[in-house]
C-alpha cells in the first residue's frame, strides 16, 4: 500500500495553502532557472565569479586525486624488462645509423640560423606563463571544459592558449585565484584558425562536441583533404601562436573533414599556459633627416 | 492498523538532520565530476540527479516541492552546464513526479526505475538543448550517457536506502 502523502491535503485549508505555495515557489524557481540559462547563453562569463569561487574549493581535491592517479600508474609495464638486452642492442645500431642524419640536421639548423639573421627576421619569444596540470573536467556535461590547477596568482588570464607537449589543448576562459577553466578544442563552441603543414592551405578547426574536430577549408572552395593531413595553428586572429600542432584528418573528404586532436588532454603530463600571440608590430621607418 | 502520520508539532528533531544528510549525499553526487579524468566525450551520468531521484522516490515528503532548486543551483556551479539549467530541469522533474504520484495508486521498484529512467533521459536531452548548438553531433554520446544513468539508478537507490537505514539503526 502506498504510504499516505502530505501532498494529498484532504480538506485542511492550511495544508492546501502550504502545498499550493510550495508549487508556486517551485514554478517560479523554474522560470528563474530558465532566465538564468538565457542570461548565460547571451553573456557566458556572467556567473564566472560564482563558478570559480566553488572551483577554488574543489580544485585542490581534484589535484590530490590526480596525484594519486599519477602515482598509481607507472609509465612503463613489467614486460619492458624482458628482452632488455636485445632492445638495447637494437637501439645502438639505430643510433649509429641515424648519426649521419643528425649531423646533417645540425648543419641545416646552423645554416638556417645564419640565413634568418641575414634576413633580420624577428622571432617572437614564446615564454610560457606557467606549467600546470589539467586535473579534472566536466565529464557529465555536454560542454567540454577542463580545470587547470593554476590561476590568477600564477599569472593565468582569460584568453591565454594552453598547449601540451603534443599540441594545442585549448584556451583559458575563466580564472579563479588558484584555478582556471579551460575550453578544450573539442568543445562545440571552440574555433581555431589553422593551416595545413604541407601546402599552407588555410582552414578552420572547430569542435564537434563528440570528441572530434571538424576541419573546414577557409580559402579555396572544394579543397581536398586527405587522411593523415596535419594541421597547425596559423596565428591568424592573434590569439594562438603559430605552428602549434592541432589536428590530423581521419577521413579523406572535400571541403570539410573530420579530424582528431593531436594533444591528449587526459595524458598525465603538464599543460603549458602561454601568452596570447599578437602579430609583431610593423618595423618603424627611419625618420627622414 | 496504520500508525497516524506525525504532525509538524511533534516532528522529531532528526528530520532536519535527515534533510541535511540527503542534501549532502546529492551534493557529493554532483561532485563526482572531480575525478581526475579529462573526458573527450560526456560519459559520467548525472549522479546528483540520480541521488535526488532515489531519495524522492523513496520518500515523497523528504524535500518540499521547491527542494531541488538549491540542489540544482549547486550542481550548475560544478557541472559546467549553463547556469540555471539543472535548477529548472530538476524542479520540472520533481513537479512531474508529484503529478505521477498523484495518479498512481501504487508503485514498486520497477516503476521507480522506469520513472527515474525517463527523468534522467529528459534531463540530459534538455541539458543538451541548452548547452550545445542544435547542429552539433552530440546527441549520440548524450543518449549513451543516459543509458549509463538508467543502468546506475539501482545503485543510487541502494545508496539512498543504505543512508536511510543507517540513520534508523542509529536512532
Amino acid at each position: 500500500m502506498a504510504p499516505p502523502s502530505a501532498k494529498r491535503t484532504g480538506f485542511s485549508r492550511r495544508a492546501q495553502y502550504g502545498v499550493f505555495i510550495g508549487y508556486v515557489a517551485a514554478a517560479s524557481g523554474v522560470v528563474v532557472g530558465l532566465v538564468l540559462v538565457l542570461l548565460s547563453f547571451f553573456n557566458p562569463p556572467v556567473f564566472a565569479a560564482f563558478r570559480s569561487a566553488v572551483a577554488e574549493a574543489t580544485t585542490p581535491i581534484s589535484s590530490g586525486l590526480a596525484g594519486l592517479r599519477r602515482a598509481a600508474t607507472s609509465p612503463g609495464s613489467l614486460a619492458d624488462y624482458f628482452g632488455g638486452a636485445d632492445k638495447i642492442r637494437e637501439l645502438r645500431t639505430q643510433l649509429a645509423r641515424e648519426h649521419a642524419i643528425v649531423t646533417r640536421a645540425r648543419m641545416i639548423n646552423a645554416e638556417n640560423r645564419r640565413l634568418r639573421a641575414l634576413l633580420r627576421i624577428r622571432d617572437i619569444e614564446v615564454t610560457p606563463v606557467v606549467a600546470a596540470r589539467l586535473v579534472s573536467s566536466t565529464a557529465s556535461s555536454t560542454r567540454r571544459f577542463a580545470t587547470l590547477n593554476a590561476g590568477r596568482r600564477q599569472g593565468v588570464e582569460p584568453g591565454m592558449p594552453v598547449r601540451g607537449p603534443e599540441g594545442l589543448i585549448g584556451r583559458v576562459i575563466e580564472t579563479g585565484f588558484n584555478s582556471a577553466r579551460v575550453l578544450l578544442l573539442i568543445d562545440a563552441e571552440s574555433i581555431v584558425p589553422v593551416r595545413r603543414t604541407r601546402d599552407n592551405l588555410p582552414a578552420i578547426a572547430s569542435g564537434r562536441g563528440d570528441g572530434q574536430l571538424d576541419i573546414r577549408s577557409a580559402g579555396s572552395a572544394n579543397a581536398p583533404f586527405q587522411r593523415g593531413d596535419t594541421f597547425v595553428t596559423s596565428g591568424t586572429g592573434g590569439l594562438y601562436p603559430p605552428n602549434i600542432p592541432v589536428a590530423r584528418v581521419t577521413q579523406s573528404a572535400r571541403d570539410a573533414a573530420p579530424g582528431r586532436m593531436l594533444a591528449d588532454p587526459d595524458s598525465l603530463d603538464f599543460a603549458l599556459v602561454q601568452r596570447p600571440f599578437r602579430p609583431a608590430p610593423l618595423p618603424e621607418r627611419p625618420a627622414a633627416p | 492498523m496504520r500508525a497516524p502520520r506525525p504532525s509538524k508539532f511533534d516532528a522529531p528533531p532528526t528530520e532536519r538532520r535527515r534533510i541535511a544528510v540527503a542534501s549532502a549525499a546529492i551534493m557529493v553526487g554532483s561532485l563526482v565530476t572531480l575525478v581526475p579524468l579529462v573526458a573527450t566525450v560526456p560519459f559520467l551520468p548525472p549522479f546528483g540527479l540520480l541521488m535526488l531521484l532515489a531519495f524522492r522516490l523513496r520518500d515523497p515528503e523528504l524535500f518540499p516541492s521547491w527542494g531541488p532548486l538549491p540542489l540544482g543551483l549547486f550542481d550548475d556551479l560544478v557541472s559546467g552546464q549553463p547556469f540555471g539549467s539543472a535548477m529548472a530541469l530538476w524542479t520540472l522533474i520533481y513537479i512531474a513526479i508529484d503529478m505521477i504520484d498523484h495518479r498512481l495508486v501504487w508503485r514498486g521498484f520497477w516503476q521507480d526505475w522506469f520513472i527515474a529512467g525517463g527523468a534522467v533521459t529528459f534531463c540530459l536531452l534538455g541539458m543538451r538543448l541548452f548547452a550545445a548548438p542544435l547542429g552539433a553531433p552530440v546527441t549520440t554520446p548524450v543518449l549513451l550517457q543516459a543509458a549509463v544513468g538508467v543502468a546506475l539508478y539501482p545503485l543510487a537507490a541502494r545508496i539512498a536506502a543504505g543512508i536511510d537505514e543507517r540513520r534508523r539503526r542509529a536512532r
